[in-house]
């Protein structure tokens, strides 16, 4: 690809450059075929699971509130299809884990009469800024890059603290997926106003748009949209896993450094980080009062017949978009939700999309095993390569020996699992396992310090 | 005269530092009782952790502390260590039926076909933290033996064929630390029985009976045979999953053929021959 960007802003520390594998990114948005059954959890986000507000045998059109958040960091669910409740049952998520779930099944695509489904662009925002967040939080919307935080939580701004910048991320930095490139692609002139929507709600007038340089049709196309508009500024940034990390993008864009976590959020150095797929989410909640009922998933992988984008009603059984990109090649050995870095295998193609799924990757079986696990020859390879500056090496002997306390002292709960120390290791240790172990157990010894 | 001057100098600084030490010591002597020492002597030294204290050291300190043994009972010795702890402290002590770790699940490689293949860091918690396991049920054993690397007495082992740890009767202390070690709750304490005679329900898959069955032949499902059938009221019925509860239970055997899925363990007792006359009678004699 071209590189026309030299002067490509980062983050300074760590990161590695897996191969793109952009296989999709000259395909556009295809509408997926709406499915006999679609399956809605009721706690596609992080935060308490919603209450469902219907019943058995209700019938529902696209759009009709389903299931109602329940509390401050929560998201509803609406119906995306039209049909008839067949049950509220328990139904296995990412995880295998069962959760609570709304079954509807189809009948015809008729949608709420509130919503407006024509293609025509609204420019004006006539809504306040309370009222913005307000159709925001009614819409269910979620962050849509993967961790499915409830975005209206991001723009209610604390007191005491003070947005300054708006942080867009079109980084999408995992190999394989582009869904958010097409987005770019093809809805520019929605983002646009989605991103002035969000200033609007902010009450501030400055946005940066970070956008990886592998993507330079992408960055062109929005910059000829924004003209001579001064609020909203394109940035170019290298092309440099986790770039899309909310620490690494605030790092890149704006040079400022997000305290560590727990409580450290990007809000404490003057930045509200949205992805630009929930953008395009939230003009068409603001501007076309539509709730969140469907996303834009990749199919990809080397063997699957067409990797394609699709734009899937959510609760759609990930079977019928492998079936709709080509069906499951024979020597698939992993389907990963999600990208290869961060994603999540699979162990059943029955479950469901959600919110929070932004691609499917199916695995030949060659690459999709683990070398054996050899002894660490301490190369530092994981700790030069770590972009929070932790010691990957040395947190997972810790946690493997059960030294949690020393664990916490080396900072493990600021690790954000982006798998480089993984990815990088010549003697293929399960780093990120053992350090996931590690949080879980820090996390829930602090809470019974706590309670104590 | 160099040589009684050598050793002169050196026998007064050592007298002199001799004092003073005795001097320090007497300074910060520390009391300690004797009966410290000697119940320790009679605990295992195991330092297992089973008393809920973290040595056997710590352990008899505290009963010394405490003076008394009401709730201070040593599982891995048993009733004759703590007579024998009882006659040191002059104090009585609490008689306790032994326990045994039981494994409560029978998902064998032929019961419980495995769906997909993990990969990942080979410990039970990791897998756990990951998904909800590499068979259908998401409630039964891993099999990847977090519980037999916490055994500090050597009484488990993985058994190849099943998948399933297997606890050895004679070396298990009823410890508990498989049962703090495993992620999903499977190994039980629970009373070894008279003649080590014992009845339990194998299982913890709390999914509805259709769904538990078809992830393992042997799962519970919940259809309450056994609870109709147990004549002392020890069987309850939770979240589609049986449980005896062994306090209640007499070892009558009743709800073991009951079970459509033989779900329900029994172990050392002698074969039957008409089971339900023996059954009956033994029922009456207690009743």
């Amino acid at each position: 690809m071209r590189d026309s960007t030299i002067n490509s802003k980062t983050f300074t520390i760590g990161g590695v450059h897996p191969d793109d594998h952009k296989l999709s990114a000259d395909q556009p948005i295809k509408d997926m075929p709406l499915p006999e059954t679609v399956y809605l959890h009721t706690g596609q986000h992080i935060g308490a699971p919603a209450k469902p507000v219907v019943e058995k045998g209700q019938t529902v059109k696209v759009g009709d509130l389903i299931a109602q958040s329940s509390g401050f960091i929560s998201a509803s669910i609406h119906s995306s299809v039209s049909g008839r409740v067949e049950k509220i049952d328990q139904v296995a998520d990412v995880t295998g884990h069962k959760r609570q779930t709304i079954i509807i099944r189809v009948e015809g695509d008729e949608w709420n009469s509130q919503i407006d489904r024509s293609d025509k662009l609204k420019g004006s925002i006539d809504l306040k800024a309370k009222e913005i967040i307000e159709r925001i939080n009614n819409a269910g919307i979620t962050g849509l890059g993967g961790a499915a935080f409830p975005s209206y939580v991001k723009l209610m701004v604390p007191d005491g603290k003070k947005a300054e910048f708006l942080t867009i991320n079109a980084a999408e930095c995992e190999p394989y997926l582009t869904a958010d490139h097409r987005l770019m692609l093809e809805k520019g002139k929605e983002l646009i106003i989605g991103i002035e929507i969000l200033l609007k709600a902010l009450n501030i007038d400055h946005a940066l748009v970070g956008i990886e340089n592998n993507k330079v049709d992408a960055i062109e196309t929005l910059q000829s949209f924004i003209g001579k508009n001064k609020r909203i500024q394109i940035i170019p940034l290298k092309t440099l896993y986790p770039q899309g990390g909310e620490r690494q993008l605030v790092k890149a864009l704006v040079d400022r450094e997000i305290p560590p976590p727990p409580k450290g959020l990007p809000i404490d150095v003057g930045c509200v980080v949205f992805n630009i797929g929930t953008v395009y989410a939230v003009y068409e909640a603001v501007q076309k009062n539509k709730p969140l009922v469907e996303r834009i998933i990749t199919v990809t992988g080397k063997t699957i017949k067409n990797p394609s984008n699709f734009k899937v009603r959510i609760g759609t059984p990930i079977s019928k978009l492998i079936e709709a990109a080509g069906g499951m090649p024979k020597n698939t050995g992993k389907v990963i939700s999600g990208g290869p870095m961060m994603g999540k295998a699979l162990n059943s193609i029955d479950i469901p999309v959600t919110k929070g799924m932004s691609g499917l990757l199916l695995l030949p079986d060659s690459e999709s095993t683990r070398k054996p696990v050899l002894n660490c020859i301490r190369c530092g390879k994981c700790v030069t390569k770590c972009p929070l500056g932790l010691e990957p090496y040395l947190i997972m002997a810790l946690t493997e020996h059960g030294y949690f306390e020393r664990a916490h002292a080396e900072k493990i709960l600021n690790c954000c699992e982006c798998g480089c120390c993984t990815y990088i290791c010549p003697a293929n240790r399960p780093l990120l396992d053992y350090i996931r172990l590690g949080k879980t157990t820090v996390n829930k010894i602090l809470r019974e310090k706590e309670k104590k | 005269m160099t040589l009684l001057y050598t050793i002169l100098s050196l026998s007064i600084s050592g007298i002199v530092a001799a004092v003073i030490l005795y001097l320090i010591a007497q300074q910060f002597k520390i009391d300690e009782d004797p009966r410290i020492d000697e119940v320790e002597n009679e605990l295992p030294l195991a330092n297992c952790g089973a008393c809920g204290y973290p040595g056997c050291r710590n352990f008899a300190e505290a009963i010394v502390k405490a003076n008394s043994l009401e709730e201070f009972y040593c599982p891995v010795g048993g009733n004759e260590c703590m007579a024998a702890v009882s006659r040191v402290m002059k104090l009585e002590h609490a008689k306790k039926d032994p326990m045994i770790a039981v494994v409560r699940c029978n998902g064998t490689l032929s019961n419980c076909k495995k769906t997909s293949h993990y990969d990942g860091a080979k410990t039970c918690t990791i897998e756990t933290l990951t998904y909800s396991g590499d068979s259908d049920c998401s409630f039964g054993c891993i099999g990847l033996g977090e519980c037999v690397d916490s055994c500090p007495f050597d009484a488990m082992y993985m058994d190849p064929k099943t998948g399933l740890p297997v606890i050895i009767e004679e070396k298990c202390t009823s410890c508990g630390n498989c049962v703090k070690a495993c992620p999903r709750n499977i190994i039980e304490i629970r009373k070894k029985g008279p003649k080590s005679r014992r009845v339990w329900v194998s299982c913890v898959n709390k999914e509805k009976g259709g769904v538990a069955r078809k992830s393992c032949l042997v799962a519970c499902i919940g259809c309450g045979k056994c609870v109709n059938v147990c004549p002392f009221d020890a069987i309850t019925l939770e979240n589609n999953l049986a449980y005896i509860d062994f306090e209640k239970c007499k070892l009558c055997r009743k709800c073991v053929p009951v079970c459509p899925t033989k779900a329900i363990h029994e172990c050392h007792f002698p074969p039957r021959k008409k089971p339900e006359n023996k059954i009956d009678h033994n029922a009456k004699v207690t009743t």
